[in-house]
């Protein structure tokens, strides 16, 4: 048994324990302890894996295992990690437990909210550590489902609407990525000896050009939804606006990125001839992302809604870097979804608590909050530079990054696209300062949060976590892009 | 004729054993005894079934008007667990006044039909399968119409014997237009005589409306919403799993097997069958209100899944037809379990009935969640895998359109699923159905099912077995 495996058995177990807790008591134990050792797991996992690469070890996937699942069809339940896959292991269960405890008052039906959020971390985890296009494929799907019943039972606002969208529209996504999936694997080697297993895939290549052509717009658009590509982004605003807090989180800041590493992973790895040739297209939808997102979170003033909007246009921009289709830009790319994941999870932690206290997030009927809730403040504050990028923090390490990565591709077009994705920072940085300003300084508009309360000690806790990784990331970014750069190696030399 | 030719037919001796058993027990039963005919006949289905459990060798009997595969053999263990299960849920509604002095003769009957089945299956000879066809389809009619006090019963008992009747002249017609170009009718003789004239194409598409039916695949589908909604609810659910399993698997053997020289014409078909099935009677489950006839339509939609299997014509197909036939009578049945119980216990069916169910009833709501997820194709209920393997046998023969527009057909039926799933958990109601217990055979039949829903796909050897049996075009 692989130690790899125990970010799906430990959620499971703590499903379990849910199962047989009896109390509030019971269950708050369970998840503390099933969040913790995910993060235990997922910080001993860097260190065994940087030390793995310092002793030597060049394998492309390391701590692998693998068991024979279906035979008939070489089906694989086979898992590894490169240091991609570390990188998001880690802001996963980082997320996954800033998010428990997030969500530690959750007023009903708390033993259901937290299986069902427990499956969610299931897929998520399991997505991360498969190098089997099937199972990979599985705890996606496995990922989406706990969703619907997360937003629809204990969201808010027109939460049902949102839910069904929401799973319809990524399930959509499931089934042009599984037309997909099906082709690979029905042209993963030349011999009729049919393989899943990512690695093995990629070294035979054997699909031919043409069809490539087919299959590769399929697989992209398939996790693009997912990872908010216009026009299939509809979905986001909307379901993160409706969903709980840690649901919340725990969607932009992690499932997100699911699609932008699906992309990479599964369309560009296996298909680059097709991923040279088709990129222009996605370069100018993912453009649009970046830019429409960023102008529509301007005029929003449902703070959820603006932060929504706000993952769309960062969201896109780890796509579009991902199609720049070289190694600078692909780090960044990989950079700015640990990066986005971590401050749009403080993002919406925050707003969750400020919603708590004052039950509005219309910023027009709040003001002046910095005097009365001086700690959740400095938060947004904080969370606001991170997202327009203040050297220091982690949005400026992985924006700068992709930027110059972009500006190596030096034809035209890419170039004006470029450019047309840079100008998101100037729009982030009036969205996010527009809001901070009224938001937490001016008048204090309702007489009402003059009694609101500052922040809790599992609400501290839980933004001191993220707040501490971003911070880091900026502050130390360097062993991180060493080991995503590294690990970009195969994907690159395929491109080439 | 030797008379050592009967004991070849072990299944089928075992299974007419245990329809005598009972019938004796009726007879002469005092009344007294008769309170444990329920037991006595799931016990003894249980028996059947475990003693048959294995499949059997290859079997020819009666110069080959009896031929028995094992694959065949497979499919009658899977058809007798699903009838075991549907014996237990129907505890509770033959317990009624009404019902209880008939109770002896749903089971007879039901094992009747299924006797058919069992003789469709192993069938070598196109009369043999039409007698199969006609014992599993007229016994069925007064199946549907058991409650026979409802009107709407009464009703779906008529429309189903006069369409079945229908139905089966049609493919007697077709039957005999190959017997008149082939000059046989023995399945292993008549490939050789298919020479893909016009009139051997036609005979095939009127064979193929008979069993079309059967499987309620569209254009025939039209009985299916009327007779599943007026039917008791455990015929419903018979008919729905048991009935269309067996048609699936017989179209799917008789295609292989004999209208081999025709796989390009079937396949054509077949392809159009598979998606007017698959989009109208999805299209058709958006709006409904009766539980039994939204099913009725999910039903139809499902069939064209399972024919998906068929189309491709290999021996993956077969063996994702098999393991679907299987996935989907648990799922059914799990649900149908919980419908039968709260309909027994509220007398509601609508889903609207189900608002608020969670609050009440969480163990049946899970359960029916569980059962939608898996009839949806969600991971890791088993139906995601049954639905990844067909579709992987479709696709491998370059159905790749094919496959992509029954999988766009899955959003729409994850939508009205999730219609379900919202009423029992989202939805709130002033007035829910109130708190009840069901009775132990529910209970059983319903964790049983549970349990398959949650394992089947995650246990890789139900489809490793199921795959050694299989063969191909």
């Amino acid at each position: 048994m692989n130690f790899l495996s125990l970010f799906v058995l430990i959620p499971i177990l703590t499903m379990c324990g849910l199962f047989f807790s009896k109390n509030l008591q019971q269950i708050r134990v369970a998840v503390a302890t099933g969040a913790s050792l995910l993060l235990a797991l997922a910080v001993g996992l860097v260190f065994a894996y940087l030390g793995e690469r310092g002793a030597g070890n060049t394998a492309e996937m390391l701590f692998t295992a693998d068991t024979v699942w279906y035979a008939p069809l070489n089906i694989h339940y086979s898992v590894g990690v490169d240091g991609i896959s570390v990188a998001m292991l880690l802001l996963s269960a980082v997320i996954v437990f800033t998010g428990t405890f997030a969500s530690w008052k959750m007023d009903f039906l708390q033993k259901e909210y937290f299986l069902w959020f427990n499956l969610l971390a299931i897929g998520v985890f399991g997505f991360f550590i498969s190098v089997d296009l099937f199972t990979m494929f599985m705890f996606y799907e496995v990922a989406l489902i706990p969703m619907y019943l997360l937003i629809g039972i204990w969201g808010s606002g027109k939460k049902e609407y949102a839910a069904m969208k929401l799973t319809l529209m990524l399930m959509g996504g499931s089934a042009l990525l599984l037309v997909g999936i099906l082709g690979i694997y029905f042209h993963s080697s030349g011999t009729g000896a049919f393989t899943m297993n990512l690695q093995e895939i990629a070294q035979a290549h054997a699909m031919p050009i043409s069809l490539q052509y087919w299959f590769f717009p399929l697989v992209f658009v398939g996790f693009g939804v997912l990872g908010a590509l216009f026009p299939f982004h509809t979905w986001s605003p909307d379901g993160h606006a409706s969903a709980p807090t840690a649901v919340s989180m725990l969607h932009a800041g992690v499932l997100m990125k699911l699609g932008g590493y699906g992309c990479f992973r599964v369309a560009i790895y296996l298909m680059p001839e097709a991923a040279k040739e088709l990129s222009w297209i996605f370069i100018i939808l993912t453009g649009i992302s970046v830019v429409y997102g960023a102008y529509s979170a301007i005029v929003q003033t449902d703070l959820k809604y603006i932060n929504a909007y706000s993952s769309v246009s960062h969201c896109g921009l780890v796509l579009f870097a991902i199609l720049m289709l070289n190694q600078t830009a692909m780090t960044g790319a990989v950079m700015q979804m640990l990066s986005h994941g971590l401050m749009t999870a403080l993002f919406f932690a925050l707003i969750g608590m400020i919603y708590g206290r004052t039950h509005t997030r219309d910023i027009r009927e709040m003001g002046g909050l910095m005097k009365i809730m001086p700690y959740l403040g400095v938060c947004y504050v904080i969370a606001g530079l991170a997202s327009l990028g203040l050297p220091g923090l982690s949005g400026f390490v992985a924006e700068m990054t992709v930027f110059v990565g972009a500006f190596q591709e030096t034809d035209t077009f890419h170039r004006v696209f470029t450019i047309i994705a840079c100008t998101s920072i100037v729009i982030t940085a009036v969205y996010i300062l527009r809001v901070v300003g009224k938001l937490l300084y001016g008048k204090v508009v309702n007489e009402h949060h003059l009694a609101l309360s500052d922040a809790n000690w599992y609400e501290r806790f839980s933004t001191t976590v993220l707040i501490l990784a971003i911070a880091g990331i900026g502050l130390a970014p360097l062993w991180l892009s060493d080991m995503i750069r590294a690990s970009l190696d195969t994907v690159i030399a395929a491109l080439k | 004729m030797g008379y050592a030719n009967f004991l070849l037919m072990k299944e089928e001796i075992s299974l007419v054993a245990v329809i005598v058993i009972l019938l004796i027990y009726d007879i002469f039963g005092t009344p007294k005894s008769l309170k444990y005919f329920q037991p006595i006949a799931c016990i003894l289905m249980g028996i059947h079934t475990l003693v048959h459990l294995y499949p059997a060798a290859e079997v020819s009997a009666f110069g080959g008007m009896y031929h028995s595969t094992p694959m065949g053999s497979l499919m009658k263990t899977i058809l007798n667990i699903g009838t075991l299960l549907v014996f237990m849920q129907a505890s509770n509604w033959l317990a009624n006044e009404r019902t209880l002095i008939r109770r002896g003769e749903f089971y007879m009957i039901t094992l009747a039909t299924l006797l058919g089945m069992y003789f469709m299956i192993s069938a070598g000879n196109f009369l043999m399968f039409f007698i199969g066809l006609e014992t599993a389809s007229i016994p069925m009619a007064t199946l549907a119409a058991f409650d026979k006090y409802k009107q709407k019963s009464a009703e779906a008992g008529a429309k189903y014997i006069l369409s079945a009747v229908f139905a089966s002249g049609l493919s007697l017609y077709g039957i005999s237009l190959i017997y008149g170009t082939t000059g046989t009718l023995y399945f292993e003789d008549i490939p050789a005589g298919i020479t893909g004239s016009p009139i051997q194409l036609m005979a095939f598409v009127f064979f193929f409306v008979g069993l079309g039916f059967k499987l309620s695949l569209v254009p025939f589908h039209q009985w299916t919403p009327d007779v599943y909604e007026g039917a008791p609810t455990s015929v419903t659910a018979y008919l729905s799993v048991i009935s269309k399993g067996s048609a699936a698997f017989v179209l799917m053997a008789i295609l292989y097997k004999v209208f081999t020289p025709l796989v390009n014409e079937w396949q054509a078909i077949l392809y159009w069958v598979i998606i007017a099935s698959i989009t109208l009677a999805n299209l058709f489950a958006l709006r409904q209100q009766n539980l039994k006839r939204f099913f009725a339509y999910s039903s139809i939609s499902q069939a064209g899944y399972i024919m998906l299997g068929v189309i491709s014509g290999t021996a993956m197909g077969m063996t994702g037809l098999v393991y679907y036939v299987l996935v989907y009578m648990l799922s059914n049945l799990a649900a149908f379990g919980v419908i039968a119980i709260v309909e027994h216990r509220s007398g509601k069916i609508t889903i609207d009935d189900y608002n608020g169910l969670y609050t009440t009833n969480p163990r049946l709501s899970f359960v029916m969640m569980i059962a939608l997820f898996s009839l949806a194709g969600i991971p890791p209920f088993a139906g995601f895998f049954s639905k990844f393997f067909i579709f992987a046998a479709a696709a491998q023969q370059g159905f790749y359109v094919l496959v992509f527009i029954a999988l766009l057909n899955t959003i729409l039926s994850l939508y009205y699923y999730l219609r379900v799933i919202k009423a029992m958990f989202i939805n709130k109601s002033e007035e829910p159905i109130a708190k009840f217990s069901s009775d132990n055979y529910t209970r059983i039949s319903l964790v049983a099912c549970s349990a398959g829903i949650l394992l089947l796909g995650i246990l890789s050897t139900v489809y490793e077995n199921i795959g050694t049996f299989s063969f191909g075009l």
